[in-house]
């Protein structure tokens, strides 16, 4: 598959996971809905690190940003700073059992919420409920699921 | 010039310049879109554009809920339509009846005024809009509705149900707008106690069914089912527009202010269609634009 096909294929999924984490749930199912978008971007950018770069992170997040009307360039950030990671430690998470790539993920998410936090208490939006790890737990529970489908779209590993 | 990858072969580290500059670059430029969202106003154009980008997707999110509903009631049967029918023209007298009322008393309110001429409708223009997205996040309590700055909506008007007060607008698009509803823990509501008169705030708790009224003492004289309106201050809702009621009061003895729960009285997490309201400000219960900034946004 050549990158131009890599780069339609990533933005398609991506984009479908921009509508799966903004489509409207119930208040339950919306809790523990996973940050579908920041998987999808982890996945390209340990996958396919040469199609896929910061640029995806970035534009994922603004798109974030936009539509959950957070401060403009929070999630752009965080982002690019896991796709950042991505970039630096794809070879040393692609050759883990998925399992163990579940546990990385875990980390990264919890990074990801760790850093929105921090943020929002900087700029005076602190008010939080536990109810925002949730999603944490339950996208590395998902993230075999995730390797499963978007490794579909893609046979060069 | 291998470097670059004009080899064919496969570059060995990426293409372009290393990722530590390349996050960079991007952190640095997300650093500045925080800066200017934070601090100057001048990101509100850029909010503009992006919300209008944004304006195609979420209609096309909202398609399946809004196909449904158009199929559900093109599918409904006649002899519903007709119940509904009768239903809302005895819903209709009755509101006739109660408009009687009505004018006869602002009528005697204005002679009580001593105004010789009554007074011009509080209300002086009122649009109906569509909810066309709800945003999600855990404590967010927002709605995106289809009516933007081409209708005429605008940052801060004022958006009601036909229950009670809904939110106020937050940010606008070309097309559709933000509605911060009263239920976010960012928005804070001028409110009045109609049994007693006194005045509070009421802050929303990031739940849909609740409010919370965070500054009474514990000494005050609240109880549960007490009716809160709007009291008019805050320079944004008018006074007396139907906010809620007190639901749960709980005084501690080593608290100086009392927990105070209310649940609003708009369906804020049922409204399909919300009314925008602009106000007459020759009249005196409309909010003053001198101190039209928004309460509780930051």
């Amino acid at each position: 598959m050549s990158s131009r096909e890599n780069l339609l294929v990533i933005l398609f999924t991506s984009f479908v996971a921009l509508v799966l984490n903004i489509l409207p749930l119930p208040a339950w199912l919306s809790a523990i809905r996973p940050a579908f978008l920041v998987l999808a971007v982890l996945y390209w950018s340990t996958m396919a690190p040469f199609v896929a770069g910061m640029a995806l992170g970035f534009l994922g997040g603004l798109a974030l940003d936009v539509f959950q009307g957070s401060l403009l360039g929070e999630h752009a950030l965080v982002l690019s700073f896991l796709t950042y990671l991505a970039l630096r430690l794809n070879l040393l998470m692609r050759a883990k059992p998925i399992f163990e790539q579940s546990l990385y993920v875990l980390v990264a998410l919890l990074a990801y919420e760790s850093l929105l936090w921090v943020i929002d208490g900087w700029t005076g939006r602190s008010l939080s409920s536990p109810l925002r790890w949730i999603h944490v737990f339950t996208g590395a529970l998902i993230w075999p699921l995730v390797v499963g489908v978007l490794g579909r779209f893609h046979s060069t590993r | 010039m291998p470097a670059f990858g004009t080899t064919g072969g496969r570059p060995i580290y990426g293409r372009g310049p290393s990722p530590g500059l390349r996050f960079t670059v991007y952190g640095l430029l997300s650093l500045l879109l925080m800066y200017l969202d934070q601090r100057a106003g001048w990101s509100e154009r850029l909010r503009y554009g992006l919300q209008g980008a944004a304006y195609p997707v979420q209609v096309a999110v909202n398609s399946p809920a809004a196909a449904w509903h158009w199929l559900t009631g093109s599918l409904a049967t006649r002899t519903s339509l007709q119940a509904q029918n009768l239903q809302l023209h005895t819903q209709v007298q009755s509101l006739q009846l109660e408009l009687l009322r009505q004018h006869a008393l602002e009528q005697e309110n204005a002679q009580l005024r001593e105004l010789h001429a009554t007074l011009p409708p509080l209300v002086k223009k009122w649009l109906v809009a569509e909810v066309i997205g709800v945003e999600s996040g855990t404590l967010r309590q927002r709605l995106i509705i289809n009516k933007g700055l081409r209708d005429g909506v605008h940052v801060n008007q004022p958006v009601v149900d036909g229950a009670g007060v809904l939110g106020q607008v937050a940010h606008v698009g070309p097309w559709s707008s933000e509605v911060i509803l009263i239920t976010d823990p960012e928005h804070a509501l001028p409110v009045q106690i109609t049994r007693t008169g006194l005045r509070t705030i009421a802050v929303g708790s990031g739940n849909a069914d609740e409010l919370l009224l965070t500054y009474l003492a514990a000494n005050s004289d609240v109880k549960s089912g007490d009716v809160l309106v709007s009291s008019g201050l805050g320079g944004v809702f008018p006074a007396g527009y139907p906010v809620g009621h007190i639901t749960g009061v709980r005084r501690e003895a080593n608290q100086l202010l009392a927990q105070v729960r209310a649940a609003p009285q708009a369906g804020i997490d049922r409204a399909r269609e919300v009314m925008l309201i602009e106000f007459n400000p020759a009249n005196p219960a409309a909010p003053a634009p001198a101190a039209a900034s928004a309460p509780g946004e930051p």
